[in-house]
């Protein structure tokens, strides 16, 4: 049966389940017990499965990610919280030096079972430290795999094919969109990784969008369709591994495409799509491939400006009329 | 630390005391043959020698047994043979060869020998202080009787994570033991330059029992860890131990000129009067545990098995080429295809 729940309650019910299935799986955090995180999504888990599997940990990120990779390498499948993305930047060498090469160095002995758990996103007035995207430093590192998921039912699908996944995941959810609701079954069900979600069809362009932007990219296409231009909505719900097929695919069949992401533009996930598309469907574009980033300043605190920063579905607008006019005369 | 020994402790034979003389040679021996190795430009890389510290890698890991843990550093060929891994494959992971413990794919600083216990070698300085404390989590909640040593030198010391998994590992009461090395030098400096106050008092803030050992002596460090190992086993860990010991070498092999940080006549001391190996040997005969002629013979054995070992290693075929983008992703058979979505 599916319901509506919100993104934070899908979470938490991957967890359930998880740890229901698979008693090595832990959660290590800071207030993630009694707590149940500050945003919610580990509720009603410590009680129902003791604070030895629901662990509080001191506010030590680099710390207790070691601990994590350590026990996925020894019999455990840790969930590692790490409250806000930012706090990214303190758990590198745990994260990049250590749980991403270890199969590989070792030869393929030992494993890394090992999820993060995180979020990005902005325009929560949190100013520089606690509003970054910064999921594309991590899809850098050979050795992590970087999930982006843009729902409440892609939330829970994808948390529990992380928490299977033999090796280090990072799940990055948008902090915004913790308490947005959305139709999610009761079953238990995976979404593979690499496998991206056409979302919607269309002629003229194809967006490809991330995380919340997907729904930025949703409500353009629905614009755009009341001015005639027809737009293709994909979400890749992962970076790595990128579903490289399904985007170029489409690109090929629409001729124009435009990426949104809410990491930096600078040598960001859009730059990275944007040149597979246009290495693999050059000679079917009909226009240069566009780009919507956040905007290569440090997160405001102002409302004024932080608003400035991230991509938003006029700007998706407008980027899709410009190439399509190239082409396709008077359609906007 | 009281002399007397525990009537059942293990070690109180000749036989344990021959295994405890032939390991620490087999280091011994293992690294004059890794050096001569990059010496003759036969190595790729470079390597840092464990000559010197024998006591410890093989008085602690002889208080181990093959399913406790140990995590291991950039110098841990030691550490690695006191763990019970064999000549043939650690000098093929030397030299980058297939047969090697990873594939070729660590080489010297990232040994990993996962059927003896050993989790790695680690290349980050402290970086394994997290893995082996999140191993002996592992040990509590899967209620396994597992301990985990984490090797780590006095550089170390002067790193966070180190501090921040003591706290946890006290906290949470975890079976883990932290083996400092302190050999004096944090690569080209003196450890009395980068580290202020004591070692030990580093893990008593945490109330973590702390204790400091001659690391010279391979039976006062045996004694003691047999002690704590057993002690950690029925959960009344963590420790720590801060083990006195020297490094023969430079930093790495090609730190030969190093008259600069330190002088000859402090090296000699330590060679000379201070020399695990040759003061243990001098103990077993005046114990009457082995004859001159009885060593002889260990050496002339652990030589020509290390000699023969370089041999097979020299001769071992390179990973073929396809290996190079195998093992990125468990499950996963060559990550380049995977990357763009091929599913496998």
């Amino acid at each position: 049966m599916t319901r509506e729940i919100a993104l934070s309650r899908a979470i938490n019910e991957a967890m359930h389940e998880e740890m229901h299935r698979d008693p090595t799986v832990i959660v290590m955090g800071e207030d993630v017990a009694e707590t149940g995180h500050p945003f919610k999504f580990f509720d009603g888990l410590s009680n129902e499965f003791g604070t030895q599997r629901v662990i509080d940990t001191p506010i030590s990120e680099p710390g207790f990610t070691g601990l994590a990779v350590g026990a996925a390498m020894t019999g455990m499948r840790p969930v590692v919280d790490l409250m806000f993305g930012d706090f990214i930047y303190l758990v590198m060498d745990q994260l990049c030096n250590q749980a991403a090469k270890t199969h590989f160095m070792s030869g393929g002995k030992l494993k890394v079972p090992l999820t993060i758990n995180t979020n990005l996103g902005a325009t929560r007035r949190s100013a520089a430290q606690h509003s970054q995207s910064i999921h594309t430093l991590l899809a850098h590192i050979p050795g992590l795999k970087v999930v982006l998921p843009s729902s409440a039912y892609e939330a829970k699908g994808l948390m529990k094919t992380a928490i299977r996944d033999d090796n280090p995941v990072v799940v990055f959810h948008d902090k915004l969109m913790y308490s947005e609701k959305g139709p999610v079954p009761e079953d238990d069900y995976l979404i593979p990784f690499g496998q991206a979600n056409v979302l919607r069809e269309g002629k003229d362009i194809t967006f490809v969008g991330t995380s919340s932007m997907v729904s930025v990219c949703m409500e353009a296409a629905q614009r755009l369709e009341t001015n005639g231009i027809s737009a293709e909505v994909i979400d890749p719900r992962t970076l790595v591994p990128l579903d490289e097929s399904t985007i170029v695919g489409s690109v090929k069949k629409t001729s124009r495409a435009i990426v949104v992401d809410e990491g930096h533009r600078n040598f960001g996930v859009t730059a990275e799509i944007a040149s597979r598309i246009a290495e693999k469907a050059f000679y079917h574009l009909d226009a240069p491939v566009g780009r919507l980033g956040a905007m290569d300043v440090p997160v405001p605190f102002s409302p004024a400006l932080e608003d400035l920063t991230v991509p938003t579905t006029e700007q998706v607008c407008d980027l899709a009329a410009k190439l399509c006019r190239k082409e396709v005369s008077g359609v906007v | 630390m009281g002399k007397a020994r525990k009537p059942e402790s293990k070690k109180n034979n000749s036989e344990d005391y021959l295994r405890m003389y032939r390991q620490m040679m087999r280091i011994r021996v293992f690294e004059d043959l890794a050096n001569r190795l990059y010496l003759e430009a036969k190595m790729p890389g470079l390597t840092h020698m464990y000559s010197g510290e024998e006591a410890v890698a093989v008085g602690i890991c002889e208080a181990l047994n093959s399913e406790d843990k140990i995590t291991s550093t950039h110098r841990g060929h030691g550490h690695c043979v006191a763990k019970g891994a064999e000549f043939k494959r650690m000098f093929c992971e030397l030299l980058g060869k297939a047969e090697g413990y990873c594939r070729g794919k660590g080489g010297s600083m990232h040994i990993a020998d996962q059927d003896n216990g050993n989790l790695g070698a680690n290349a980050i300085v402290g970086g394994s202080t997290g893995i082996a404390t999140g191993a002996a989590l592992s040990a509590k909640l899967l209620k396994k009787d597992y301990v985990t040593v984490c090797f780590f030198g006095d550089g170390a010391t002067a790193q966070g994570l180190l501090y921040e998994a003591m706290n946890m590992a006290a906290l949470w009461k975890l079976p883990v033991i932290y083996a400092c090395e302190n050999n004096g030098y944090s690569q080209y400096t003196t450890t009395a330059e980068i580290a202020a106050g004591s070692m030990t008092a580093r893990a008593e803030a945490f109330g973590i029992e702390a204790h400091k050992v001659d690391g010279q002596d391979v039976l006062a460090v045996n004694e003691l860890a047999s002690r704590l190992v057993e002690r950690a086993r029925k959960g009344q860990g963590p420790f720590f131990i801060e083990l006195e010991t020297y490094r023969y070498h430079g930093h790495h092999v090609g730190d030969i000129n190093r008259g600069y940080y330190r002088s000859k006549d402090e090296e000699e001391y330590w060679k000379t009067e201070r020399d695990p190996i040759t003061n243990f040997a001098k103990w077993l005969t005046t114990q009457g545990v082995a004859s001159d002629s009885d060593l002889a013979q260990i050496n002339a054995e652990i030589r020509d098995e290390a000699k023969a070992s370089v041999d097979y290693a020299l001769a071992a075929p390179y990973p073929p080429a396809e290996e190079v983008d195998a093992h990125v992703f468990a499950g996963v058979d060559h990550v380049l295809p995977y990357l763009s979505g091929a599913t496998q």
